[in-house]
C-alpha cells in the first residue's frame, strides 16, 4: 500500500510551551540557556529573540550583551522529549503511529487517515490550526516519504502537501541541509556552489556517493522513495485494538454507550476470528480539551461476549467525564488468551453453561466492588481454626482435600476472639457462668475440652481448650481457654464463635 | 363425606391460589426439603422456591441459627449443580460449619462487600443469574421497593433468594413468600450421652403469603430435619400483629 507520512515541525518547542504554562512571558524574548563544558550555551530561541541576532548555540554572555532584557529560563533542555511525547500521544488522536523526529518534531504516518477528516488539506489545516491554537507555532507537511514531508516542513515555501511522484520536484529548490545530511556534508556542498538540492541530485550516483558519502546519500535515497524508511511509534498498537472517531465530541451517557458497543463488536468479531478471548481491555477517551481518560476492565476468563464485556464498561462509564467532548474512543484488548468457541458451541453442556454465566457474573460484581471482595474458600490442612480454610480466587481450583465432617465447628465464628468473664468450678471444667457483652450466660450443658495446639512451626503462642457450651435459653457457644490452668494466674477465657 | 369435603376445600383454595396470580414455585418437579408438617403452611403444600424468602436475625446467635437453617435448605437446592451466592457485609460465616448440614462449603461463593448499597446491588445482579442455586443476602434493611425490584428479577431467573434482616426494629413489609425466624432451642441429649445433643431450633413463621404461619420445633441431625411435632403451635400475638 502506498504510504503517506505527515512531519511535523516544532521550531520554537521549548519557548511556545514555558510560555502555555507562564502566560505573562508572552511576547517577551526568551531563551533556554544549559551548560555545555564550563559556559552557559542558547539552547532554545523565541522568535523575538531570533529577530535580535540570537541564534541556538551563542553563549548566553553573547545573547545578554546584545539584548540585556533577554528572559533566560535556565537547564530545562531535558524536558523537551517529554513534551514531544506527550504531543505526540495526543497526535494519536488523528493517527495510531505516532513517531519522535529528533528533537523537535513528530513524524505521523497517516495512510489511510486522512480521509476522515475529508482529504489531506482539512486534515493538516485541522492538525495545524489545533495546536496553534493551544499554543505551539508549528509547520507541518505531507508528503510520500519521511524524507521529503521533513524537508517541506522546515524548508518548503510554496505547498505543504506534496503529491506522489512529486517529491523530487518539491525538493529542487531547497538547500541541502533539507536532505537531512550532516552538516558538515551540507556545508561542504554549499561551498562548492551547490546551494540547492537540484544542484547535485541529477549528478551520477557514483560520483556524488565518492564525493559525500555512503550515510548522505542513503538520506537521499530515503528523500526521494528509493528506499524505505521506518520510524519506532510512541505507542505500539496492539494487535487487538480498534478506534471510533466522532464527528461531533461526545458528550452524552448514551453517546458513550454506542462507541463502546461499536468498539467491542468489532473487537470481538477480530477475537472471534481468530479463536482468542479477552481478559483485560482498556478503553481510552480523547477529550477536546486534550485529556486522555483510561477505563479498565479485567475478565475471570477469556471472553469474547459483546454483551457480557459491555456490561463490565457499563460500570465504569460513570468515570468517564465528559466535560467538552470526548472526540475519538479506542479500545484494546491487553490480554488474549485462547477460548474454545468452536467447542463451546458444539457441546453447550449445562456445567460449561452455568461456569460461564456465573464466571461472568462474578466478574460483573468484581469490576464494580473489587476482586478482593469474591471470596471462594477452601480447606487447609490445619487444625488451627483461623488457618483451617484458604481464600481462593479461582472457581475452578479443586479441592485439596475433603471436608473435615469428624468435629462440629461454629456456623459464626469471631475473626478475633473476645474476651469473656466466667466462672469455672475446677481445673479443665467447662464454666458455670461467662459474662459477654453485658450479658450473663448460666451454661447449662456443656462439651469439651477440644484441645487445639498452637502449630508452633508457623506462630507461637498458648494452646486453646475448646468447649461447646449450651446457656439456658439454648444458645450455644464456642468458647476457649488459653493455655494450660495454674493457680498464680488466672487464665484467658474468649468466646469465638456461635453454634446454629 | 368429611373425606370428600376436604377435597372440595383443598380445589377450591387452588382456584383462589390461581385467581390471585401465584404461580408455585417450580413447575413439575418438586424439591423435597424434609420440613415435614410444616410444608402444610404453604400454598399447594409446595416449600416456594424461585421466591424471596426473608429470615429475622438480629443477634449474632440467631443469625448462626438461621445460617445452619438456611444452610440446611440450601442442600436440597444445590443437589442440582449450580453453586450458590452468599453477600454481606460481615461476613462472619465460618464456612466448614456448614458440611454437617449436607453441603460442601467450597461450592458457596462469599461476597463481602462494605457498602449496604451494593448488597441490594450485587443481590439483584446475582439473581439475574439463572446458573445459580441460591442466593443469600445479609442486609440491615429493605424497602417495598428494593423487594419488588428482585421479586421481578426473580420471576424471569426462577433462583431462590434468602435474605437476612439484621435490623428487625423497623420492619418494612416486602414481596417476600415467608417470613421466618429461626432461634436456638436447648438441645435434648443423645440417649445416655452427657453433653449437647443435635442442634434444634424454634422455626417460626410469621407471614406466609397465601399460607398459615406457625410455631414448629425442629431438630436437624444426621442431614436432615426432624420436626419434633407435625402439627404447629400457633402464636396469637404474632398473628395478631401480621
Amino acid at each position: 500500500m502506498k504510504k503517506r507520512y505527515m512531519s511535523i515541525w516544532f521550531p520554537t518547542l521549548l519557548t511556545d510551551w514555558i510560555r502555555i504554562k507562564r502566560p505573562a512571558l508572552k511576547a517577551l524574548p526568551l531563551v533556554f540557556s544549559d551548560k555545555e563544558g564550563n559556559r552557559m550555551v542558547i539552547t532554545a530561541t523565541s522568535n523575538e529573540a531570533s529577530g535580535q541576532g540570537i541564534q541556538n548555540g551563542m553563549p548566553l554572555a553573547d545573547a545578554r550583551a546584545i539584548l540585556p532584557e533577554l528572559e533566560v529560563i535556565e537547564n530545562q533542555l531535558h524536558r523537551a522529549p517529554k513534551i514531544l511525547r506527550a504531543l505526540g500521544a495526543w497526535c494519536i488522536r488523528y493517527s495510531p503511529l505516532v513517531g519522535i523526529e529528533q528533537s523537535d518534531g513528530l513524524i505521523l504516518d497517516i495512510s489511510g487517515c486522512a480521509h476522515l477528516w475529508g482529504g489531506e488539506r482539512e486534515y493538516l489545516r485541522e492538525i495545524v490550526n489545533r495546536l496553534r491554537s493551544s499554543g505551539y507555532y508549528v509547520r507541518a507537511a505531507i508528503a510520500d516519504t519521511m524524507g521529503t514531508a521533513w524537508a517541506i516542513s522546515r524548508y518548503g515555501r510554496i505547498s505543504p502537501i506534496i503529491k506522489t511522484g512529486e517529491e523530487v520536484n518539491a525538493l529542487l529548490p531547497l538547500p541541502p541541509m533539507a536532505l537531512r545530511l550532516d552538516q558538515q556534508v551540507s556545508q561542504k556542498l554549499i561551498k562548492l556552489g551547490l546551494s540547492t538540492v537540484g544542484s547535485f541530485i541529477t549528478m551520477p550516483r557514483s560520483a556524488l556517493r565518492r564525493r559525500i558519502g555512503n550515510q548522505a546519500m542513503e538520506r537521499i535515497e530515503q528523500a526521494v522513495g528509493q528506499k524505505e524508511e521506518s520510524f519506532v511509534p510512541i505507542q505500539v498498537p496492539e494487535p487487538y485494538s480498534e478506534r471510533l472517531a466522532s464527528m461531533e465530541p461526545i458528550r452524552t451517557r448514551k453517546g458513550i454507550e454506542l462507541a463502546i458497543e461499536k468498539l467491542l463488536s468489532e473487537l470481538c468479531k477480530k477475537l472471534n476470528k481468530d479463536g482468542m478471548g479477552l481478559r483485560i481491555a482498556t478503553l481510552q477517551s480523547f477529550r477536546v480539551d486534550g485529556k486522555i481518560l483510561r477505563s479498565e476492565i479485567g475478565t475471570n476468563s477469556p471472553s469474547a461476549n459483546v454483551q457480557h464485556l459491555f456490561k463490565l464498561f457499563e460500570l465504569k462509564i460513570d468515570q468517564i467525564e465528559p466535560k467538552m467532548g470526548i472526540e475519538l474512543f479506542t479500545m484494546e484488548a491487553e490480554k488474549v488468551e485462547e477460548l474454545n468457541p468452536i467447542q463451546e458451541a458444539i457441546w453447550q453442556s449445562l456445567q460449561s453453561m452455568q461456569d460461564r454465566q456465573v464466571s461472568e457474573l462474578l466478574d460483573r460484581i468484581a469490576g464494580k466492588v473489587g476482586t478482593a471482595a469474591i471470596q471462594r474458600f477452601l480447606p487447609q490442612p490445619y487444625h488451627w481454626p483461623e488457618r483451617s480454610i484458604i481464600k481462593v480466587a479461582s472457581l475452578k481450583d479443586p479441592l485439596p482435600l475433603p471436608w473435615r465432617t469428624d468435629r462440629l465447628r461454629p456456623v459464626q465464628l469471631l475473626k478475633v476472639p473476645e474476651h469473656i468473664q466466667v466462672t469455672a468450678p475446677i481445673p479443665d471444667y467447662p464454666p458455670m457462668v461467662f459474662r459477654y457483652q453485658g450479658l450473663t450466660h448460666q451454661i447449662k450443658k456443656a462439651d469439651g475440652p477440644e484441645r487445639i495446639e498452637r502449630e508452633w512451626w508457623l506462630d507461637e503462642g498458648e494452646h486453646r481448650d475448646y468447649y461447646q457450651v449450651e446457656d439456658e435459653h439454648g444458645k450455644r457457644y464456642w468458647l476457649f481457654r488459653s493455655g494450660h490452668y495454674s493457680s498464680e494466674k488466672t487464665s484467658g477465657w474468649f468466646i469465638h464463635g456461635f453454634f446454629a | 363425606m368429611a373425606e370428600s369435603k376436604q377435597v372440595i376445600i383443598d380445589r377450591l383454595q387452588q382456584q383462589i391460589l390461581k385467581i390471585q396470580g401465584f404461580k408455585s414455585g417450580s413447575q413439575g418437579q418438586t424439591i423435597d426439603f424434609g420440613l415435614g408438617g410444616m410444608t402444610a403452611s404453604f400454598p399447594n403444600h409446595i416449600f416456594p422456591t424461585a421466591a424471596i424468602h426473608e429470615f429475622l436475625g438480629t443477634n449474632l446467635e440467631d443469625a448462626a441459627a438461621t445460617g445452619g437453617f438456611i444452610s440446611a435448605l440450601l442442600a436440597p437446592l444445590m443437589r442440582n449443580g449450580g453453586p450458590c451466592l452468599w453477600i454481606s457485609t460481615s461476613g462472619k460465616i465460618f464456612p466448614p460449619s456448614l458440611t454437617p448440614f449436607g453441603i460442601s462449603p467450597d461450592r458457596i461463593i462469599f461476597i463481602d462487600l462494605q457498602k449496604e448499597k451494593d448488597v441490594l446491588w450485587a443481590t439483584e445482579e446475582a439473581l439475574k443469574c439463572e446458573s445459580l442455586a441460591a442466593v443469600i443476602t445479609e442486609i440491615d434493611e429493605i424497602s417495598f421497593a428494593q423487594s419488588r425490584r428482585l421479586q421481578l428479577v426473580i420471576e424471569k431467573s426462577r433462583v431462590t433468594s434468602f435474605i437476612i434482616r439484621k435490623h428487625a426494629e423497623k420492619l418494612s413489609s416486602t414481596t417476600a413468600v415467608a417470613r421466618w425466624k429461626i432461634s436456638s432451642l436447648p438441645s435434648e441429649p443423645v440417649e445416655g450421652m452427657p453433653g449437647l445433643g443435635f442442634p434444634r431450633w424454634a422455626v417460626e413463621l410469621l407471614k406466609v403469603k397465601n399460607g398459615l404461619t406457625g410455631r414448629w420445633t425442629m431438630e436437624y441431625s444426621s442431614g436432615q430435619f426432624h420436626p419434633i411435632q407435625e402439627e404447629p403451635e400457633y402464636i396469637q400475638e404474632t398473628r395478631k400483629a401480621v
